[in-house]
């Protein structure tokens, strides 16, 4: 009997140790994710490494292979999330760095670190309404802030009814899904919500994460998506991608010039166009609540991070080669990815931007 | 002749070379206990390190506010408190009766040539990573779920008094009962093969002796085994509790991801694990200090938990005259 105890009670102290070091487990994992691939780009020059964005992944990927079939020259990215892509570039673990949050001017400075946009994508409401055709649906941002603070609660509300004359909405309630994991997607979305409704701006605010006053979290952009097929009378936010492949009902958004646009890339781009980057400081501009006539309102732009003056010269000339390869060749493969590549107008400043921030 | 001269000599250099061999191995035995003791206080103390500029700012409120914001800055643990406790409560009021009864019918009813077969499938079950638990939870539990069990519970149980209020909601799927119950499955095999196996050590003369008074099986069991055992018993039962409260993956697809407070078992919620593995890609500063802080808050909430269960142990142990 005092054996079988006295192995229980082993038993037990494993379990209590491994408990205890499941949370420690992820933080040294998330934190030196880049180091080891970092001292291997020392030995093999050709190789540049990055990490941030998991928006921007499937595009750099894509852009890495095909470039390291034209010249040789490998680029690993490691899809670790925006706020670890800016730790990891500031602690100077990773050549790049990639986030959906453009830092401020003044941050940048106190790092050392220089700022453009790579590339340019959109995030779109989508619904489960049995009946109720893609982008038949039309929102507004206000509308939809209110269905995500719990004020607008059932699908025939006055407010949307008012927008969407003709539609048979049903009496469903709604449940409104967000992402669960902190998200560059998420960003751009509360961040729009916040130009629309000050009310959001007080209760939610804008972040990779923010205080969700209801509905339920799905775990990345594929979970919310899971989510909304699932449940009627839900409605999530994803990117176009994950719109598109799953067949999902998206709805129809007024911009800020007051026009009714769908989620397009054409769309994308246009709200692209219109933001204003002349004015924007080491592009610090979150191009949601675009101007243009044809701009999708809440369209996402990803931001590259680099050192001004870098340690190793060679390995962030490679980096830069690298990127003006792919803003200037690369729209095909964005294209194919539901992204939209910068603007030629947007290349050309961003290239002038190089010349005098990299030195 | 020569040989009974030599041998007093062999034994002395055998008992210094196995002193110095026992002494080394003791030291290497110690050194792997020290091993999990400093990997243990590492392990939490890394954790309380990095959370400390939360605790500084929040103090003794971060265990009992609800409040989890951060684009405030303002965090509070208690929904992922509450949520890990109730799921595993949830987990283990489903698993513990369904263990007993595995381990029940494997030692005294089923047929000999069955014991193996389900024995050996309940320790496979507890093989399967946890994600393929969270997948099915997520595609097949939470249907049925939502469209059955949830409607039916608030229909009938939540109408009660006091307890309806854990009842009601909208029919999503996601939440802590269906966290619970997925959890319910993955300790299932734990408790049940803790259980089966000392089980069979109760002597059988007790329990033909019991057999022989005509008492029934289940008086055998409930009234012999079951007090024979029972200290081991509530070892392998708190061998599961410590699975339920940490476990991650799975909760996070079927628990809804909601950091709100809510009475109701059908609501989304979150745990401690699953905020963590959610939120840590993407947090900065401030927000993975509160989420370094969780981890050491879950460590303690598991730490609490055994030491109730040695308090027990020993309380029932003093009971039994041991």
């Amino acid at each position: 009997m005092n054996t079988l105890l006295r192995s229980t009670a082993v038993a037990l102290a494993i379990t209590a140790a491994l408990a205890a070091c499941k949370p420690q487990a992820t933080s040294p994992a998330a934190g030196t994710a880049g180091a080891p691939t970092a001292t291997a780009g020392d030995k093999v020059a050709a190789q540049v490494t990055g990490a941030g964005s998991s928006f921007i992944y499937p595009l750099v990927s894509k852009w890495s292979a095909d470039y390291a079939a034209k010249t040789g020259a490998k680029i690993n990215y490691q899809s670790i999330g925006s706020g670890g892509g800016i730790a990891q570039v500031k602690a100077g673990t990773v050549v790049f760095g990639a986030t959906d949050k453009p830092l401020a001017s003044d941050e940048l400075a106190a790092n050392d670190l220089g700022q453009f946009p790579a590339a340019i994508g959109g995030v779109v409401p989508v619904v489960n309404l049995p009946g109720i055709e893609g982008g038949k649906l039309r929102l507004t941002g206000p509308v939809l802030a209110d269905i995500y603070l719990g004020k607008i609660t059932a699908w025939n509300d006055p407010a949307i009814a008012a927008l969407n004359p003709g539609v048979a909405l049903p009496a469903d309630k709604i449940s409104s899904v967000h992402r669960s994991d902190g998200s560059g997607t998420t960003f751009n979305f509360t961040n729009y919500l916040s130009k629309v409704s000050p009310e959001w701006k007080a209760k939610g605010g804008e972040g990779t994460t923010v205080n969700w006053t209801g509905g339920l979290g799905g775990k990345g952009n594929e979970g919310v998506a899971a989510y909304v097929k699932q449940i009627k009378g839900s409605i999530g936010y994803v990117e176009l991608a994950y719109a598109m492949q799953n067949n999902m009902t998206y709805a129809s958004m007024q911009n800020a010039a007051g026009a009714w646009v769908q989620p397009t890339l054409d769309s994308f781009a246009a709200a692209a166009a219109s933001a204003d980057w002349k004015n924007a400081k080491d592009f610090n501009l979150v191009i949601t609540n675009a101007p243009g006539q044809d701009a999708w309102p809440i369209t996402a732009s990803t931001f590259i991070l680099l050192h001004r003056s870098a340690k190793d010269a060679a390995q962030r000339q490679a980096a830069l080669d690298y990127f003006k390869w792919a803003l200037e060749n690369g729209q095909a493969q964005a294209k194919a990815l539901d992204y939209v590549a910068l603007p030629p107008e947007l290349v050309q400043q961003i290239e002038a931007y190089w010349g005098t921030t990299f030195k | 002749m020569s040989a009974t001269i030599l041998t007093p000599a062999l034994p002395a250099s055998r008992d210094v070379r196995d002193a110095r061999n026992d002494r080394i191995f003791r030291w290497l035995l110690a050194a792997t206990a020290m091993f999990v003791l400093f990997a243990l206080a590492g392990a939490a103390l890394s954790m309380l390190w990095g959370g400390r500029s939360v605790l500084q700012q929040e103090g003794l409120h971060f265990f009992t506010s609800t409040a989890w914001d951060p684009v405030q800055d303002k965090y509070g643990a208690l929904v992922p408190i509450y949520g890990t406790l109730v799921t595993a409560i949830i987990a283990m009021v489903i698993a513990i009766p369904v263990s007993f009864g595995i381990a029940f019918f494997l030692t005294e009813v089923a047929p000999r040539q069955l014991r193996t077969p389900i024995g050996v499938a309940i320790e496979l079950l507890a093989g399967i990573p946890s994600i393929i638990y969270g997948m099915w939870g997520f595609f097949v539990l939470m249907p049925v779920m939502a469209n059955h069990v949830i409607p039916w519970l608030g229909d009938h149980l939540g109408t009660w008094p006091v307890i309806g209020a854990l009842f009601q909601g909208p029919p999503i799927g996601a939440g802590m009962l269906t966290a619970g119950f997925v959890l319910s499955i993955m300790v299932v095999p734990f408790i049940s093969s803790v259980m089966r196996d000392v089980f069979l050590t109760v002597p059988t003369r007790l329990k033909e002796s019991a057999y022989a008074l005509g008492a029934t099986r289940w008086e055998v069991n409930w009234n012999i085994v079951l007090p024979y055992t029972r200290s081991a018993v509530i070892g392998g039962i708190f061998l599961g509790l410590g699975r339920a409260l940490g476990e991650t993956m799975a909760v996070a697809f079927v628990i809804g991801n909601s950091v709100v407070f809510t009475k109701s078992l059908l609501e989304p919620s979150t745990t401690i694990a699953a905020l963590i593995a959610n939120d840590f890609g993407e947090a900065t500063e401030q927000y993975r200090s509160a989420l370094l802080l969780l981890g050491f808050v879950l460590f303690i909430v598991t730490f609490v938990v055994l030491a109730i269960a040695r308090l027990m142990l020993a309380r029932l142990d003093r009971r039994e005259g041991r």
